[in-house]
Formats: C-alpha cells, sequence, structure tokens
C-alpha cells in the first residue's frame, strides 16, 4: 500500500520542531507499525538524509519503549496494543498518517518521536518499592496464603508497563493511572500494606512534583492504555490517599 | 594461562555453605568506600545492584534503555524454576541439579548448577516479600506448571508474563535504593570500554546516548550483566537494543569467551512472514503444558494446507502425526528446547510444514479446550454433554492461563488461536554461551564479573525453560553479593579510583576514535544492510543444524563481510547528539567478530551436544551424538587481534555427582 507520513521532526530538546511530509509505498499488511518505519528510515538513510528517531526495544509488546501518538491517538487506532504490536493492516491504501511524540510538560521531547519519561521513574524512586533487604534468611513463600482474587488483581495493576500513554492521552497530562496501578499492586498485597500509608503520598507528591496534571474522570486513559489497567486502580488510590491523608 | 575455575572442595551439597563460612567479608562502615560498577540492569544485573547497595556499596548502574525497568528480562514469559516442592512430586535440590546438568547435555560444571539449585528456593521467598504478584490458587498458596525437560511441576508463574514481574521486583528494589542515593542510575548510557588499571578492572568508558558525551567511569569491580548475544542472528526473540557490545569489549581486554557455539533455538515461535521482519515473537513453553504440536501425517495433506486448499480441522485424528508423542513417549510434548526444535526442523524439511513457506509446524490446543471445558462443567454442575458450552468454558480457562500469549498472536498472525491451532517455528532466543567465569562468577580479569545469561556457567550446551530468570536472580541476588565480597575485601584502603589516570585517557580516546570512524566513513549502505547480512550466514550455516563445510564457508564470508561494513558502512547524523544509527554501528561491528568465533568453536567442537548439532555427529534416528572422551570441556577462547587468531584453552568438566549418559528423553 501507499501512504503520506506527517511526522514530527524536531532535532533536539530546544529546538523547534515541525510536522515533516514523506511519502511512501510497498508498504504490505503483515508488517507492524515500526516496521513501516523502519522501511522509511532505510530509504532515508539511502538518500543521505537523517532516519526519525524513535523509540523501541523489545517489539513484542511489553517493555513499554515504544510511544507515538499516531493520528491523534497514543499507540494509534488498535486497542489493548502498544505500537509495537500494531500492524499496517490496520490502515488502508492511501492513507495519511500524523506520527507525532507522546507530549507532556513531564515528558520533555529527547529528538523526533523520543520523549524523557525520566519522571516516571522518579515517582517509583519515592514510593514504588516494598523495604525488604535481599534476605539471607528468608521466610517461606507460602507462609502467608493470599487470596487469589486479591492476588489476581495485584497483578492485573502490576502489568503495567509504564510506557506514559495514559498520560499522552490525558487532556491534563495527568500521571494517576500509572501510580495508581503501583499504589494498587502493593495495597492489595498483605506484604505492601505495612508502608501503604506512606507510600501513597509519597508517590502523589512526586507525580505532582513532576508536572504531571490531576484527574478529572474523563477515564480516557483507561481506553488508550496497552494494558488495561482499569480505573478501578485510581478509586483505590484515592481512597488509600484520603485514609493516608487522615492518619496525617 | 591455565584456566582455575575456584571449585571448593568437598561434597557437592556442602561446597556452597563451606565457601561462605570461609570467604573474607567487609565490615559495613568499609563498604561505604566501595564503588561497584554494574551495566546492565534486567534481572541479573537489577538484583546485584540493588543487594549490592543494601549491603552498603556505592553502586553505580548503567543501561542503554530510558529506564532500568526495560531491559529484556521483562519479555521472559513462562515462569522460573525452583526446587520448592510444594506439589510434592518428588521434586528436590538433587532433582533440579539433575535435570539442568541433563538439560544441558552434560557441559555444565556441576558446582555452579548445584549451587543454582540450593538457591532456588530463595527466589521464591525473596520476590513474594517484595510484592511480585505470582499466579496462587484458591487456598491462596502458589501455582506451579511443569516445563520441558523435567518430570514435576516446579515452575512459578504470573500469566505469561513472569519476567515483567519479577523484573519490576527487581527494580523496586534498585528504586529504593535509587531513592536513598545508594544507587546512581545512568539510563540511556551505553558501556563502550573497560579500563583496566594495573591489570584489574577499575572502570567503564559510557557513551551518554542523548546527548552523544563520552563519559569516565571508576569503581573498584565492574559487573557485566548485560545478556546475551542472540543478535548475532539478526533475526531473534530478542529485544531490537541486545547486544554482545559490553561482554566483548571485555573479552577484548583479556576476559576469555567459553563457547560461543552454544545458542538456544526455541521450538515455538512465529514463523517469519516476509523480508521487512525485524523481529521474531517467541510463544512460552509454557503452552507446551497444554498445547500439541502435529504436522500432517501426509506429505499430500501438507501440500494442500499450505495451498489453502485444506485446514487443518479437516484433517482426523489419524491423519495427524504427533511427532513429538510419538518419537519421545514419556516427555512428549515437553521435551527440551533442543530436541524439539530438531523435530520440527526434521519435519519442515521432510516437506511436512504447513505455512506458505513450508516452515512451521501445529501447535493445537483443542484438546486442552475440550479437557479444561468438562471439568469445568463437572465443578459448576453444568452439562458435560453441551459441545458449545464445553468450548466457551474450556477456552476460559485457556484464557486465563495464556490470555496474553493468544492475543500478541492473534495480532501478529491475523487468526483466532482459540479455534484455529497455532503455527510455530524455531526461533533463536538464548545464548549459553557467553564470557567464562571461575566459581566466584569473576572473568580471567580480577574484579570484572560477569552474571546472568553475559557468562556460560550454569547451563551447559543447551538451558531447561524457565531456568534462565532462576539463574539471573541467583546470581545478583544470592551468589555475586558473596563473591564480590571476597574479591573487594583488600581493596577497603585503595580509596576513589581517579579518572584521571592515563588508562581512563587512553581508552576514552580509542573509543572517540570508532565513532569518528563510523561518522566520517561516508559508505553507501545502512548498518542494518550488514546485520541482516550477518544474520543470514549465520543462520544458514551457523543455525540449527551445522557442518564443517558450511562452517568453514560461514567463517570466510563473516571475515569478508567485516571488512566491507568497515569500508562501506553509512552512518548519519553527528557523535555528539542522539543518534541510534551510530549506536547499531558500534554494536554490528562487535557482532561481525563474535559471529566469526561463533562459528570457529561450532567448527572445533566435532560433536553434537544440545543447541549445538552437527550433521557428521548423529545417531541412525538423528539424535545427538556427543564424544565425551574428546569433548567434555568448556572451550574457553582468548582473544588475540582477530577472532581467527584466537587461543583456545580447555577447562576440563568432571563429573562426580552424576554420571555421564546419553541424554534420552524417549
Amino acid at each position: 500500500m501507499k501512504l503520506t507520513l506527517k511526522i514530527w521532526r524536531q532535532k533536539n530538546a530546544k529546538a523547534e520542531g515541525k510536522i515533516v511530509e514523506y511519502p511512501l509505498d510497498g508498504i504490505e499488511g503483515d508488517m507492524s507499525f515500526l516496521e513501516m518505519l523502519d522501511v522509511l528510515n532505510e530509504g532515508l538513510i539511502n538518500k543521505g538524509e537523517e532516519p526519525v528517531s524513535f523509540d523501541h526495544d523489545c517489539r513484542e509488546g511489553i517493555c513499554g519503549t515504544c510511544s507515538l501518538f499516531i493520528n491523534g491517538e497514543a499507540h494509534g487506532p488498535d486497542r489493548g496494543i502498544p505500537t509495537c504490536q500494531l500492524h499496517m493492516r490496520m490502515f488502508k491504501d492511501g492513507d495519511v498518517i500524523f506520527i507525532e511524540p507522546f507530549r507532556a510538560k513531564a515528558f520533555p521531547v529527547i529528538k523526533d518521536l523520543v520523549v524523557d519519561r525520566s519522571s516516571f521513574d522518579r515517582i517509583q524512586h519515592a514510593g514504588g518499592f516494598i523495604s525488604v533487604n535481599t534476605s539471607g534468611n528468608p521466610v517461606d513463600a507460602n507462609t502467608i496464603p493470599v487470596p487469589k482474587h486479591d492476588a489476581d488483581r495485584a497483578f492485573d495493576a502490576a502489568t503495567c508497563i509504564g510506557c506514559g500513554a495514559c498520560v499522552a492521552t490525558c487532556k491534563n497530562s495527568s500521571a494517576m493511572l500509572f501510580v495508581a496501578a503501583k499504589v494498587s499492586q502493593f495495597a492489595l498485597l498483605p506484604q505492601g500494606r505495612v508502608e501503604a500509608t506512606e507510600r501513597v503520598l509519597n508517590m502523589v507528591n512526586q507525580m505532582d512534583a513532576e508536572g504531571f496534571g490531576n484527574c478529572t474522570n474523563t477515564g480516557a486513559c483507561e481506553v488508550e492504555c496497552p494494558k488495561g489497567i482499569s480505573l478501578e486502580n485510581i478509586a483505590r488510590m484515592n481512597r488509600e490517599y484520603l485514609s493516608a491523608s487522615l492518619k496525617g | 594461562m591455565a584456566l582455575d575455575s575456584k571449585i571448593p572442595s568437598g561434597p557437592i551439597s556442602d561446597k556452597w555453605t563451606n565457601y561462605k563460612d570461609h570467604i573474607n567479608l567487609v565490615n559495613p562502615a568499609n563498604k561505604r568506600n566501595i564503588d561497584i560498577i554494574v551495566v546492565g540492569t534486567g534481572l541479573a544485573g537489577g538484583s546485584a545492584a540493588a543487594t549490592l547497595a543494601e549491603l552498603g556499596y556505592n553502586v553505580k548502574t548503567f543501561c542503554f534503555q530510558d529506564s532500568p525497568r526495560r531491559a529484556h528480562s521483562i519479555a521472559a514469559q513462562g515462569g522460573i524454576n525452583a526446587a520448592k516442592n510444594y506439589q510434592g512430586d518428588g521434586d528436590s535440590t538433587f532433582r533440579l541439579f539433575y535435570d539442568t546438568i541433563k538439560g544441558g547435555d552434560y557441559r555444565s560444571r556441576e558446582a555452579n548448577v548445584h549451587r543454582l539449585a540450593e538457591v532456588s528456593t530463595n527466589i521464591i521467598d525473596q520476590c513474594v516479600m517484595q510484592g511480585v504478584p505470582l499466579a496462587r490458587e484458591y487456598g491462596g498458596l502458589l501455582d506451579n506448571r511443569s516445563f520441558g525437560g523435567t518430570l514435576v511441576a516446579r515452575t512459578f508463574y504470573a500469566k505469561g508474563q513472569t519476567g515483567q514481574q519479577l523484573l519490576l521486583g527487581a527494580y523496586s528494589a534498585m528504586n529504593r535504593q535509587i531513592g536513598r542515593g545508594k544507587i546512581k542510575s545512568h539510563t540511556r548510557h551505553e558501556m563502550l570500554d573497560l579500563v583496566l588499571v594495573d591489570g584489574k578492572a577499575r572502570g567503564i568508558i559510557a557513551r551518554n546516548l542523548v546527548t552523544g558525551e563520552i563519559e569516565r567511569h571508576s569503581a573498584h569491580a565492574v559487573v557485566i550483566a548485560s545478556g546475551g548475544y542472540g543478535n548475532v542472528f539478526f533475526l531473534s526473540t530478542y529485544a531490537m537494543g541486545s547486544n554482545a557490545t559490553a561482554a566483548w569489549k571485555i573479552h577484548k581486554k583479556g576476559a576469555f569467551f567459553a563457547n560461543p557455539c552454544y545458542t538456544q533455538i526455541h521450538p515455538t515461535c512465529i514463523p517469519v512472514s516476509g523480508d521487512h521482519q525485524s523481529k521474531l515473537t517467541l510463544m512460552s513453553e509454557s503452552l507446551r503444558n497444554d498445547g500439541r504440536i502435529w504436522v500432517p501425517a501426509k506429505l499430500e495433506d501438507a501440500k494442500a494446507i499450505r495451498e489453502g486448499k485444506k485446514k487443518p480441522a479437516d484433517l482426523s485424528e489419524a491423519e495427524r502425526d504427533y511427532y513429538l508423542e510419538r518419537r519421545y513417549p514419556s516427555f512428549g510434548n515437553l521435551v527440551p528446547r533442543d530436541v524439539a526444535s530438531r523435530a520440527a526442523k526434521e519435519r519442515c524439511d521432510a516437506g511436512f510444514g504447513v505455512n506458505k513457506t513450508g516452515e512451521a509446524v501445529y501447535l493445537d490446543f483443542a484438546a486442552a479446550i475440550q479437557r479444561y471445558g468438562k471439568e469445568q462443567a463437572y465443578i459448576k454442575g453444568l452439562d458435560a454433554n453441551d459441545a458449545k458450552l464445553i468450548i466457551k468454558l474450556g477456552a476460559a480457562v485457556v484464557a486465563n492461563k495464556y490470555g496474553n500469549l493468544f492475543q500478541m498472536y492473534e495480532k501478529i498472525v491475523d487468526e483466532d488461536p482459540y479455534t484455529t491451532p497455532m503455527m510455530i517455528y524455531p526461533a533463536v532466543h538464548y545464548t549459553m554461551g557467553g564470557t567464562w567465569v571461575d566459581y566466584n562468577l569473576q572473568t580471567t580479569i580480577p574484579g570484572c564479573f560477569s552474571i546472568g545469561e553475559s557468562n556460560f556457567s550454569d547451563h551447559g550446551a543447551n538451558r531447561l525453560g524457565a531456568s534462565a530468570l532462576m539463574q539471573g536472580l541467583a546470581d545478583g541476588y544470592f551468589v555475586l553479593p558473596y563473591t564480590i565480597g571476597d574479591y573487594l575485601a583488600p581493596d577497603i584502603k585503595t580509596g576513589t579510583i581517579s579518572t584521571d589516570l592515563p588508562e581512563f585517557v587512553e581508552a576514552e580516546k580509542k573509543v572517540k576514535d570508532q565513532i569518528d570512524k563510523f561518522i566520517n566513513n561516508n559508505g553507501t549502505h545502512s548498518v542494518d544492510y550488514f546485520h541482516k547480512k550477518l544474520g543470514k550466514i549465520m543462520w544458514d550455516k551457523v543455525g540449527m543444524a551445522r557442518n564443517a563445510k558450511g562452517l568453514t564457508e560461514a567463517i570466510e564470508e563473516i571475515a569478508a563481510l567485516r571488512e566491507e561494513f568497515y569500508k562501506d558502512v553509512k552512518v548519519p547524523g553527528t557523535a555528539d547528539s542522539f543518534n541510534q544509527e551510530l549506536e547499531k554501528a558500534g554494536r554490528v561491528a562487535d557482532f561481525l567478530e563474535l559471529g566469526e568465533l561463533f562459528a570457529k568453536d561450532a567448527l572445533h567442537r566435532n560433536e553434537s551436544c544440545g543447541g549445538h548439532f552437527r550433521e557428521e555427529y548423529q545417531s541412525e534416528e538423528g539424535e545427538a551424538q556427543r564424544d565425551d572422551e574428546n569433548f567434555a570441556y568448556v572451550a574457553a577462547w582468548e582473544y588475540k587481534g582477530k577472532p581467527s587468531d584466537a587461543v583456545l584453552h580447555k577447562e576440563p568438566l568432571v563429573f562426580e555427582n552424576i554420571k555421564l549418559v546419553t541424554r534420552s528423553y524417549k
């Protein structure tokens, strides 16, 4: 198929960016979206131009490295997947495709479509852990049974890949879904309850300090989340936050 | 130089305990004066960094990804082994030890593997304390499943995302230490050389991938945890960025490289669909718990399916060949990976392949859906004769176990694996070979350690499923923190290592020169052009089946390709900016050397063992034929300027606890 790509090009964090148009031919439905960009880049390199920089790594939907805002949607038109699992069969011959970086104040552009998401890491540094050292004398893992229902819900929250689609999608650039996923995972497990109070306060404070917006319950994040992280987690975090604030 | 594996004396089950009781320790106050660099933040590097920081050392981590959480351990799907014997099915430390040695086709070091089996149980305890949500049964206790090459269920899992959950556990432990300032995390950084001072590893040269700045970092010890080198094949289940550069740089500085030819080709991956393909996707081995592998029994049926004239469901049971169940009745679909891969290749080479290219076999869940469906009908008191209901109930159970894998398959292939069998074919997945290390996980360079997939030590010539996660975390959480302390004990008075030493200046200059050379090369072909060519040579001649003629050709072709690469590669952009093509150029340059050594190692090993299958050495039934008399050793290669000049050192493998026999899964 033949496509017209309109891609955000920006030399570095300080430079001004703009949309540049690239015609592209010979794309097949079985290609992934990123393989389509590989074809574009190979052509650019052969012509002596600089290829388009974009983040990607595992290309199997789990590392959370790839981003891309495609035709106005985080990770493009398909649901339940990040960009690397988006296939060109979702598009048709003659389509015009806009490709932009994930945009948010807390995700500054590094180059072209590559953004800096280290703000996510800093939120995790503030409290995304259970304070246990590697033990030379551990307690047997089956000492504390965890109801399957709780373990499954903790797992569902823990599947967040940290891609940032929730932030890019949110009109407020809020990171609530991302933070709530981690808060929920630990709040649901007996091992994580011990520090639940400090954890939610610290992580939310850091989230605010990074410049992420607030949640106004639109729910776009849940729709665009490649891992289907539920809004229920935000509700749980709000409850945790409220009770933590009251405990002071 | 003679290789000293430093295996402690005494009975195998006491070695590790005795060792720990007698090593030198560093007191907590002195740990604050010691710096350690960890390159790579996957399961091995992440767990090591966290544990070393908890102990009090100053840790600096480096990863090329934008966050430690994105290391490729995250993509491990199926599970992690541990000899917990929660199922009461006869498991024990010895059995895990035995299965791993046998699974590795008797080419690994007994003492290391036994230690791995000993600490395996601690890993599960540790991860549960960290809040890793491993799968549980309704009673609230941990669940297990079976993996290949074993007769027990010892695999712990978190759906098809076990690697992700375990890595996020290690990442959370790292985060706690980063928050306390005990780990300085350098993301989007790539190690480009090791710095030796007085023969000891004392630092690295790294490139800041955002600014292009070349940085010097010093430490009292350097830990390489940068993973395997499977991307030498271009197409593999590795991440696009996975590379051998850190491991290869230390090799060039004196660390021996062991058994490069031991590579794992995983039997259940989604087949290649076209020339544009950039990577291959694994379908977890756990699927073989429930999926049955088959091809048509008759050539004409296979042909009809390839041409689209027949569908798999059109074939009756009698018209199908469940070739693993036929050839290996006692292990069936759960034979180890090397055996399953070769059997798939054998059927496809014989003309029974089922996709357009003839390079795919079926992995079928229909029987499992029936079995689970009936079970659910009984549990829920529903009608077990209602065919539609059974399929619905059964599919729900399968979705609960493997949902994310089925979804992944459907997105890539555009077919529904609940109703039509998956098509799968072997692909490069893991490298058992790697940096040679002694019992302390130290390379032949003092102060330079290698852990996880980047070392060679535990899996012999073939790794069993769910053992990579086990080894990565064992090395990082429970082994290295002891052994590195023993090395560092004399270093408590050394003080900070200056990065102004001439050794740093010289190493930095070499790195910069190489980068400038690439940028100013003005060639005509992209880096990928060369990488794909290398991958094709590797897959065709150094892949699942090898022979002396092909290997000899491969060695010549890779050397020629390397020359062409340096003459003709084109790297756009500048050195002092974010430049992904420049990153790739450095990595492919290293693969072009490693690939040749790989082929050379495969050519020298005149036997078949595990993942290394030489066509000249097979039984009449096509099974691998080992030569214990001549090849029961680790091949450790010393760098001498060119791969063709590499010098072979042998570490004899001594088996005191397990008898060497022909490996059979029949």
